[in-house]
């Protein structure tokens, strides 16, 4: 078995090791000092009995050696990146010892050998991010209609959160599934933007790799020890947080909650580190006569995108840290008051002081420009597409342009507005609510800008161009809806309600998740070769549009009528009954249109004809080479010799090939 | 290839998206959103909504419309491979949608600073009513009228209320929600917050926690009864403190249902819950953790409430919240040992 020998595999095995390693040498050091085994010795010990571990495990019982377990979890992520070969060359540089850039599959190995290992291609890393990204997206769906089972009807239904009494079950669950929903769909989409800008950035501005091909995959591949800890957080006892961690409660919360916060912890260096790939790429790699305003719009996007990358994850890192070493070390970050005598003898930590808001603002400081993460490449992708197949000039691409560094900037000054009943300094609120509204100012641009793209067009409705409409309009629901919570006197009513989860949903499925399908869709031909079943893709479509509609507006009116966030019960009096279960309905089609995509690009992958060079006529970078593209993608230096969008003009041309040049220009 | 004229083109679409914008707009008006309003706060917060529903219900038709018509009036016909018209933009048009959504978004600014200062605001003649947050319920204090802690919050109607608000020191964040109020604060440990209220409908509501706060989240919630002047009178000179052993009881089993004891402790005497039962627990020789016995009288139980991790009863988790000494008063500690007396 081949499988066996791949880097994947590798990783996780070295992971375990390590994993063990770190767990030891924490109880080791602990015992050696005389010490109990156990951190917290009124936590119910191990049992004896070896068919009970499992569940001791799964309801949290690990929390008495917390410490240990936290320390284990880092070693878990070093021994997995070790294993899986991306540090190796720099390992070797340490020594001294020169390793030359390898192109292309090692010999004798297979073709799919190289995706599950450490691989310096971009348009490998690219796949990689993407076909991890669709895994998480498909987990954290499913993990969205367990829970949206339970929310169908009034009352409890499910026994997993405690409707049966003769089942131990625990409303836990309903909190952990929620947060690891949140959490590990950011995951599947910062991975998504990941896929999108890795593959698409050197290729369209005519550079064969990204400027740091060793650190690219170093970036990829640390997602993936970050997600398997944020997957076993939940079958560690899980946590009761939902994805913001909020102390004090993340403070007291089950050991899931460790896991969760070094899951994203390095999550988040991964953000970090690719996005100072992707800067460096876009300001220094661009093909001879690409000024900065003949890019394609996407790289404009994507540029954008790791600009907020790296410099606001730093925030998140650091708020989920502080808590992490509040919980283990006892460092009162977050805690309010004084020592409680009685809280002391029931072993928990009270050093007082702290204050439970400050981690908001730290939080917020990154996690509002997450959603500018988010949904910037989608909407380059949106402005990307509508060109191509409205066979017209984007309209406005500078303003364009600029109104995604408009948002990106803007994107820093408004977090606070989620903090509007927070008890912070309530003058805060007004200027807040100030720069908050603004940024519907750069974003109105980019939607009268498509609309002006549209107008005139030829437009042809294939796959990929139904998906950035459909996204216009569900990315116009999301946007609208923003001001009356942005508006802090509706705040005061909106706040925290299912109002907040259909806005936010809408903004990431317009935002992210059609775009992101789109892209699939329009670049499937590039990276595999072969066409995608067009009538499916419709299908999957015409399914998805209507049933998110259905299910954001649901979402928003049993809001406002009193609906809360986060909860697994609802008054039956509030009249929501039928909007709880068509929401429910409405989510169960989309996951299942989404199940309908991944077949038809699997299948296409294998048995679908082979695509024709430039299937969408499109006058970008990356059509111009043959697909998929070879292990050099340019060959011949191209040059960039007009406008990136001028469809209709007649004799434009956007990129040539010059003749291979020799000496210096 | 000639350039196509417009000109009927944006004359069809712009009377499609004033008849879509009014259709729209009363629509959304027509939707129930919300449950009543009761309390003059509210006023504000409907108003500045339904100013915002006809912006949204307007936008969205407009660029809806658009979109649309486009994709039926450009659309390509039998598979041509002609390009559409050659425009790079329209620099005046680009300030135009940029400059009119700026000055709307200014003036919202301005309406919404303006209704949270009528929501917030202080008011004439206010009554404070202290609001204590813990996992998971609330209590309500009245300091002026000397009532220390109950567990429903009672308002007479059109009186101005000043909520104190606080959460139990050693608990997590929590959040006051009435959905007809119109108006949420949240309840932060070591962080005193405010709301204001004038309640002006006599009803029966319900406070929800509408912050995260685990386990008990999805049921935390407390009565809230807004009564005349008279009935109001009439229950605070009820909540003076009783000694008659029956009526004691009896707000006992109150008490402990509002406070969600029944979570962990039954009556019935069935083995296995999470905590000791209640049934015969007064006056019964308890066999501790630490393999000493002790009778369970009310001094015992008196600080198995306040200091539940004193003394464990054998065979049981030490995980009672020590909340509970904080949250409620001596008064009605006493009420649930007599109570609890009764349970034989």
């Amino acid at each position: 078995m081949r499988f066996f020998k791949t880097g994947l595999v590798k990783g996780i095995l070295v992971g375990l090791l390590w994993w063990l390693i770190g767990f030891m040498l924490v109880e080791v050091i602990r015992v050696a000092m005389g010490l109990p085994a156990q951190w917290n010795t009124s936590l119910p010990a191990g049992p004896a009995v070896p068919q009970d571990t499992l569940k001791w495990i799964v309801s949290g019982g690990l929390a008495a050696y917390e410490p240990a377990m936290v320390v284990a979890g880092i070693f878990f992520v070093i021994g997995f990146m070790l294993g899986v070969g991306t540090m190796s060359d720099w390992l070797k540089w340490v020594r001294g010892i020169d390793t030359p850039m390898h192109h292309g599959p090692k010999e004798g190995d297979p073709g799919w050998f190289r995706y599950f290992g450490t691989d310096y291609s971009h348009k490998v890393i690219g796949v990689q991010y993407g076909v991890t990204a669709v895994i998480l997206l498909m987990f954290a769906g499913t993990l969205a209609l367990i829970f949206r089972v339970e929310l169908a009807r009034p009352e409890l239904q499910l026994s997993l959160f405690g409707a049966n009494p003769e089942v131990q079950g625990t409303l836990n669950w309903f909190n952990t599934l929620v947060g690891a929903h949140g959490m590990i769909m950011i995951g599947s989409i910062l991975l998504g933007v990941g896929a999108m800008s890795n593959y698409l950035v050197p290729l369209m501005i005519g550079a064969n790799d990204m400027a740091f091909p060793r650190l690219n995959s170093f970036a990829f591949w640390i997602n993936v020890p970050g997600a398997l800890l944020l997957v076993t957080a939940i079958f560690i006892g899980g946590w009761n947080t939902g994805w913001t961690g909020y102390p004090p409660l993340s403070a007291q919360s089950p050991i899931g909650i460790q896991y969760f916060f070094i899951g994203v912890f390095f999550i988040g260096m991964s953000s970090i580190l690719g996005s100072l790939n992707i800067i460096v790429t876009t300001l220094t790699m661009r093909a001879r006569g690409m000024t900065m305003f003949r890019m394609p719009i996407f790289v404009w996007a994507a540029f954008s995108t790791a600009l907020i990358q790296l410099t606001a994850t730093q925030l998140i890192g650091l708020s989920f840290l502080m808590v992490l070493v509040q919980r283990i070390l006892g460092l009162g970050f977050f805690n309010p008051g004084f020592p409680d005598i009685t809280a002391i003898a029931s072993a928990q930590l009270w050093e007082g002081g702290g204050n439970p808001i400050l981690f908001q603002h730290l939080f917020w400081f990154y996690s509002h420009p997450a959603v500018y993460i988010f949904i910037l490449p989608g909407l380059g992708i949106i402005s990307e597409l509508l060109p191509v197949f409205a066979r017209k000039p984007l309209f406005g691409y500078k303003w364009i342009a600029l109104s995604s560094m408009a948002i990106a900037l803007v994107g820093f000054l408004v977090w606070a507005h989620h903090m509007f009943v927070s008890g912070m300094n309530t003058y805060l609120r007004v200027p807040f609510m100030l720069s908050t509204l603004l940024v519907a100012v750069p974003t109105g641009v980019k939607f009268f800008s498509w609309l002006g793209t549209l107008w005139g067009g030829r437009i042809d409705l294939k796959t990929p161009m139904l998906f950035a409409l459909g996204a216009i309009s569900v990315f116009l629901i999301g946007g609208l809806t923003g001001p009356p919570l942005g508006t802090v006197t509706t705040d005061l009513q909106l706040h925290d309600t299912y109002y907040v989860v259909g806005h936010f949903h809408a903004t990431m499925f317009g935002g992210f998740v059609f775009p992101f399908f789109a892209a699939l869709y329009y670049w499937f031909p590039k990276f595999s070769g072969r066409q995608y079943n067009e009538r499916l893709g419709v299908i999957h479509f015409a399914l998805m549009t209507p049933a998110f509609w259905v299910m954001s507006l649901g979402q928003m009116l049993a809001g406002t009528r009193g609906m809360r966030r986060r909860v697994a019960d609802y008054d039956p009096a509030w009249g929501i009954d039928g909007v709880q279960l068509a929401v429910s309905i409405a989510a169960f089609i989309i996951a299942f249109s989404v199940l309908l995509m991944v077949i038809n690009l699997l299948w296409s992958a294998r048995r679908a004809p082979r695509a024709v060079a430039n299937p969408w006529r499109s006058r970008g970078l990356e059509w111009q080479v043959p697909s998929p593209v070879p292990e050099l993608s340019y060959a011949t230096a191209p040059v960039v010799v007009g406008e990136p969008y001028d469809y209709g003009l007649p004799g434009s041309t956007y990129v040539q090939f010059a003749p291979a040049m020799t000496g210096g220009d | 290839m000639q350039k196509r004229s417009y000109g009927k083109h944006f004359i069809i679409v712009a009377v499609i998206i004033l008849i879509t914008a009014v259709i729209t707009v009363v629509g959304l008006s027509r939707v129930r959103w919300m449950a009543a309003p009761a309390t003059t706060q509210a006023h504000s917060v409907d108003a500045l909504l339904a100013i915002e529903l006809v912006a949204i219900g307007f936008l969205f038709a407009l660029v809806m419309v658009f979109m649309l018509y486009s994709i039926v009036a450009f659309r390509r016909r039998n598979n041509e491979e002609a390009d559409g018209d050659h425009f790079e933009g329209n620099t005046k048009l680009e300030i135009t949608w940029t400059v009119l959504p700026l000055i709307t978004v200014l003036v919202l600014a301005v309406l919404g600073a303006r209704g949270l200062a009528q929501a917030t605001g202080a008011q004439a003649d206010e009554v404070a009513v202290r609001v204590t947050a813990f996992s998971w319920g609330f209590t309500f204090g009245y300091p002026e009228l000397g009532i220390e802690a109950t567990p429903v919050l009672y308002l007479p109607v059109d009186q101005p209320v000043v909520l104190d608000m606080n959460s139990v020191d050693t608990d997590v964040i929590h959040d006051f929600w009435v959905p007809e109020f119109r108006v949420k604060q949240d309840l932060v440990p070591g962080v005193p917050t405010e709301l204001r209220i004038t309640p002006n409908k006599i009803g029966t509501y319900t406070v929800l926690c509408d912050e995260l706060c685990g386990t008990g989240h999805t049921n935390m919630q407390a009565r809230v009864e807004v009564v005349s002047a008279s009935d109001f009178d009439a229950w605070v000179a009820e909540q003076q403190p009783s000694t008659d052993p029956a009526e004691m009881a009896k707000l006992g089993e109150e008490l402990v249902a509002s406070q969600g004891c029944a979570a962990c402790h039954n009556i019935t005497g069935d083995p296995g819950g999470i905590g000791p039962t209640w049934k015969g627990l007064f006056g019964h020789e308890a066999e501790l953790a630490d393999g000493t016995t002790v009778v369970a009288d009310e001094a015992y139980i008196t600080e198995s409430i306040v200091n539940p991790l004193a003394k464990i009863v054998q065979g049981y988790q030490p995980i009672m919240p020590a909340s509970y000494g904080d949250v409620l008063t001596d008064q009605q500690i006493a009420y649930i040992v007599e109570y609890i007396k009764t349970l034989q």
